[in-house]
């Protein structure tokens, strides 16, 4: 358990952290809460030549108001997340999926932009992100550039930043008034989502206006679940309702299969989840 | 100093040694570092089953801070080093030699093939990657059956089959019972299953680690084990050092659960290169070898039929069962189903029993004791037949146990298998158990959720269990062809102030000696509870001990500190009848006091102490010593039980199982410590539930183990427990002056049957009768839907 030996680095602006990152070609990795990376380093799953801990950063750190968007910096721990008013107030998909991430101690140093730049298809951020259409800007030696959530997540632990770029903040349209919520199925309180379903609903009267469903764990990245959101559109937001748009859920997905779920039974969780997300977020 | 009011004993006190093991600040092994210690690391096989067909170490050899790469060439050159076994079941029984390292083959993913000495830990982990060893394939069988049958690969060639013992027990033979395939051919109701235990890894929270120190006099060995005792005599036996050249101590440790109920190749390997190169040195594993290569538990397949009345008395059980001893053998692996064998019949008065078990290789991690070993096992399987035998005959669980139980009027009862139960009270414990669990009320509960088509249904599971542990009884082991005894040994001694030293051949590994031995000697020479320090764990000053497993330590080692403890006041007595000018014979003893009967006039033993120190006014010819020694063997085992209820809610649309209420009432006995019983049934009923809920290690067909870390093998936490509702009955056990009963692996045992029943009993209407351990969400659901098609 003892990783191999790298140089480290903690720079204390963006443009450093980018020009150590572009220095360091492919043999760099980001270190930010390190929750992800540390195991892999000591598991010797990765042997960079050189960690850049972005730690130090201030400007990465921390939750503001910007305008139609709430602005949640790279380095802001799930912690300050779970507790930020904006974050409730406008983005309550992402607090409910937050609350759900590992135990406290791992709250306090996990960050929502290592999770987000980690692209772990387990990992509960990615689905709120990709359901609220958030943008990831982030800096290279060019300069900084906005990506949205639906062409930022590539494939398994794999996203469209090249290697000597670096996530900064994610900008989260405002979703003020919405309902929403996280559910997360996992075997015990500490592991990760076999099946996660992201659910949010804004209604209008009793009926359900709009919708926005993205799936943990259902593909190699988040994916959204459309027919469901497009079944549910104009409905009256009753038990009835939901249950026969949320069969809907795993359409188009083929999950994979491992020793804790089958591709079947996947299904069959994404679409009996999607109900009571959605039936939990309208309460 | 005026009496003690009130006894230490039965005292909820909070242990002595937690604040020192809960804030790390003590000494693991790993803490330990001796002037130019070199660190050791390991190079393992990521084959299951391989040939060796050359190890190149040369590039390794060359690395910084590298002292030496060696291999089992350079430390068995003539391959004679086998690591032991000692518990030989059968005189035929085949024990394949396992190396220290692995010298030609390799026969599970993880064995040792190569040791790297660096200067320092980081070093010598380096070096392992530029060691090249060239493999060439063989067949890997990793099941037991597929292992038995005509033609498979074999796990070692050179012994013909996978096959290493059969061990049959018949009660028919045996004179204990009738003839079990009679009661069956004959029963009006028999069921026959088939559970699989799965295999299960020990997850003590502190990896192994030894620290070996060849400069002195002896060779000295820190080790992170349950058997410093044992450890020393098999350090002997294997490498020929001369016994008493060798110190074996076991610092502080960080729980076993019998995972450290093992000679660890390790420890010789260590050893030999400390030799070797003359210096000291550290090997500490990674938690990712901990989970590959310290020995697994569990894994067996069980073939159960029970035969009955139909009027719901039990006729008859016979047993069949696989055990997967994995590619070796270990310290006493092959006798772990064995400690299952005496207890299938469990509190049930049986009259005709079989057991036979076949102990199997396959190219998988050796398996050995896991808490409870054996019995868990046994339990489960019983405990499972009897809701499914009343489920056939329509009765209620409860009813059908208590139609078949030994009531608390008939002990001691000798029992099919061959023990004698010497108490117990099965019906106290169930009827309180029923009372704390409002039985009666979830089973109506069940029956409004099961008529409205709840998708949440309700079970009701149920436990009756004993069991027979402080182990044991010589004379038993010795006719199971154990290699050794099961006695215990203390000594006290009364310093010059008054202060006592105790010394226990039992090593604590997290139990709370420290803590329950001052309570029990604080009242038996009448010292305050502060003035007592209990050392245990370093053959230089505990030379003699059995050491800690099977739930021993307070029913034999506490029994010893009682026996050193009168021989402290038997020895203190004529120094107090001299000191007080009256004859022995008008002396008693209260509350660490010599009293002249009928007065006034008394003297306290901490004073007799330092009279017998200063030696200045002793009687006649009288030997200036208190100190004494005791050592006890009990005559039998003792035979905890309890009442387990357990309720769960099982989701019918994902499967999932929620633990709504668990009950138990347990007997064992008098109790020392209220705090450490519960602490120990808490602990040891998540080890159960897990499992029955959580836990299970996975190879895939290659024979790489799958669930190698805590991301994959899912080691339930507090957040996955329910609140516990525990009670106790007490029936004092009669095989030990304390009448104290083991409480070590009673909620172990208990707990993964009733949560199972619980499970099945929810889905039962739905067509579920059976499923397999973990109860994962996606096997509850797939039984669903299989009991529905």
């Amino acid at each position: 358990m003892i990783p191999t030996q790298f140089d480290y680095v903690a720079p204390a602006t963006v443009d450093d952290a980018v020009r150590e990152l572009a220095d360091a070609g492919d043999d760099g990795k980001v270190i930010a809460g390190g929750q992800s990376l540390l195991p892999v380093l000591r598991m010797r799953l990765a042997a960079p030549a050189k960690v850049i801990d972005i730690g130090r950063i201030p400007e990465l750190r921390g939750i503001r108001d910007d305008g139609d968007a709430i602005v949640i910096g790279a380095m802001t721990t799930h912690y300050e997340v779970q507790r930020d008013p904006l974050v409730r107030e406008h983005a309550l998909l992402i607090a409910t999926a937050t609350d759900t991430v590992a135990d406290p101690q791992v709250r306090h140093r996990g960050t929502f932009g290592g999770s987000i730049a980690h692209a772990d298809p387990a990992g509960d951020l990615l689905a709120p992100a990709l359901a609220m259409d958030a943008v990831m800007v982030v800096a290279g030696m060019d300069g900084r550039r906005s990506v949205p959530a639906s062409e930022f997540f590539v494939d398994y632990f794999t996203t469209s930043m090249n290697p000597a770029e670096l996530l900064v903040e994610v900008r989260v349209p405002k979703y003020t008034g919405w309902h929403a919520h996280y559910e997360k199925f996992h075997r015990v309180a500490q592991s990760w989502s076999m099946v996660g379903v992201a659910a949010m609903v804004r209604t209008d009267g009793g009926t359900i206006a709009e919708a926005r469903i993205g799936l943990t764990n259902m593909a190699a990245v988040p994916v959204r679940a459309r027919a469901v959101e497009q079944a549910l559109v104009g409905q009256a937001a009753t038990a009835e309702n939901i249950k026969a748009a949320a069969e809907h859920a795993a359409n188009g997905t083929s999950p994979a299969s491992d020793g804790n779920a089958d591709g079947e039974y996947r299904s069959h969780l994404a679409r009996v989840l999607t109900g009571r997300a959605l039936s939990a977020a309208i309460g | 100093m005026t009496a003690t009011a009130e006894p230490e004993v039965g005292k909820a006190r909070l242990r002595k040694e937690d604040a020192r093991l809960i804030t790390g600040r003590t000494r693991w092994t790993d803490n330990i570092t001796l002037p130019g210690m070199l660190h050791l690391a390991v190079l393992r096989s990521p084959m299951a089953h391989a040939r060796i067909v050359s190890i190149d170490t040369s590039a390794a050899r060359d690395m910084p801070g590298v002292v030496a790469v060696l291999t089992a060439t350079d430390l068995d050159p003539d391959g004679e080093i086998g690591m032991p076994c000692a518990w030989p079941i059968t005189p035929d029984m085949r024990h394949p030699r396992r190396p220290v390292l692995a010298a030609t083959e390799v026969n599970f993913a993880g064995e040792g093939v190569a040791v790297v000495a660096a200067r320092s830990a980081a070093e010598a982990e380096d070096a392992l990657e530029h060691i090249e060893v060239e493999y060439e394939d063989l067949p890997v069988v990793l099941d037991m059956e597929a292992a038995l049958a005509e033609g498979a690969p074999l796990v070692h060639e050179d012994l013909g089959t996978n096959r290493s013992a059969l061990w049959v027990f018949d009660s028919g033979e045996a004179g204990t019972g009738g003839d079990v395939e009679q009661a069956i051919s004959d029963a009006e109701v028999k069921l026959t299953r088939r559970f699989r235990q799965q295999r299960l890894i020990p997850a003590f929270m502190e990896p192994r680690s030894t620290v070996v120190d060849p400069t002195g006099p002896q060779l000295t060995v820190w080790s992170s084990t349950q058997i410093p005792h044992i450890l020393r005599v098999m350090t002997a036996m294997t490498l020929g050092v001369p016994e008493h050249k060798l110190r074996v101590v076991a610092p502080d440790v960080g729980g076993g659960f019998g995972g450290k109920i093992a000679v660890l190749p390790e420890e010789m390997m260590a050893a030999l290169v400390a030799r070797k190169l003359g210096k000291p040195v550290k090997w500490t594993e990674s938690r990712s070898d901990a989970m590959l290569t310290a020995h697994h538990g569990r894994d067996q397949i069980q073939d159960i039929t029970i035969s009955a009345t139909r009027d719901g008395m039990v006729t008859g059980l016979k047993v069949d069962l696989l055990a997967d001893m994995g590619a070796y053998l270990g310290l006493v692996g092959p006798g772990v189903p064995l400690l299952g064998a005496f207890m299938f019949n469990a509190i049930y008065k049986i009259p005709a029993y079989r057991f036979a078990c076949t102990n199997v290789f396959t190219n998988k991690t050796l398996t050995d004791a896991y808490r409870g070993a054996g019995r868990p096992e046994a339990t489960f399987a019983i405990e499972r037949m009897m809701d499914e035998l009343a489920a056939e005959l329509g009765m209620d669980p409860l009813e059908l146990r208590e139609k078949n139980w030994i009531r608390h009027d008939e002990f001691p009862f000798t029992t099919v298998a061959g023990l004698t139960y010497d108490s117990g009270n099965y019906e106290a414990a169930t009827e309180r158990a029923k009372q704390l669990f409002d039985y009666d009320g979830l089973r109506r509960e069940q029956q409004a959720r099961r008529a409205s088509n709840d998708p949440v249904q309700l079970g009701i599971g149920i436990s009756t269990y004993t069991e027979m542990c402080g182990l044991a009884p010589s004379r038993v082991l010795g006719s199971l062809a154990y290699g050794a005894g099961g006695w215990e040994s203390a000594s006290i001694r009364m310093l010059p102030t008054g202060k006592v030293e105790v010394v226990t051949g039992s090593s604590a590994h997290g139990q709370g000696h420290e803590t329950a031995w001052s309570q029990i000697v604080a009242d038996q020479l009448g010292v305050p509870f502060e003035d007592i320090e209990v050392l245990h764990g370093d053959t230089q000053f505990s030379p003699k001990g059995m050491d800690t497993y099977g739930s021993r330590s307070l029913a034999v080692g506490g029994t010893a500190l009682v026996l050193a403890a009168r021989r402290v006041l038997d020895k203190a007595k004529p120094v107090a009848a001299h000191m007080l000018e009256c004859s022995v014979d008008d002396m008693e003893f209260t509350g660490g006091k010599f009293t002249v009967q009928g007065t006034d006039q008394s003297v306290g033993i901490q004073d007799v102490a330092l009279a017998v120190f200063a030696a200045h006014d002793l009687p006649d010819g009288y030997e200036a010593s208190l100190d004494s020694d005791a050592t006890f063997d009990p005559e039998n085992f003792s035979y905890p039980h309890g009442t387990h209820l357990c309720a769960t809610e099982v989701d019918t649309e994902t499967g999932r199982v929620s633990i709504r209420s668990y009950v138990c009432v347990d007997d064992v006995g008098k109790v020392v410590n209220p705090l450490i019983v519960e602490g120990q049934i808490h602990g040891g009923l998540a080890q159960g539930i897990a499992q029955a809920l959580y836990e299970e290690a996975v190879h895939d067909e290659s024979g790489t183990l799958t669930t190698g870390t805590f991301a994959d093998y899912y080691l339930p936490s507090a957040a996955d427990m329910p609140t516990f509702v525990t009670d106790r009955t007490e029936t004092p056990s009669t095989t030990n002056p304390l009448g104290v009963k083991g409480v070590g692996e009673a909620g172990t045992i208990a707990s993964t049957p009733a949560v199972v029943n619980s499970v099945i009993d929810a889905v039962r209407h739905m067509g579920v009768d059976d499923i397999e351990m973990p109860c994962s969400p996606m096997r509850v659901w797939q039984a669903i839907q299989g009991g529905a098609r």
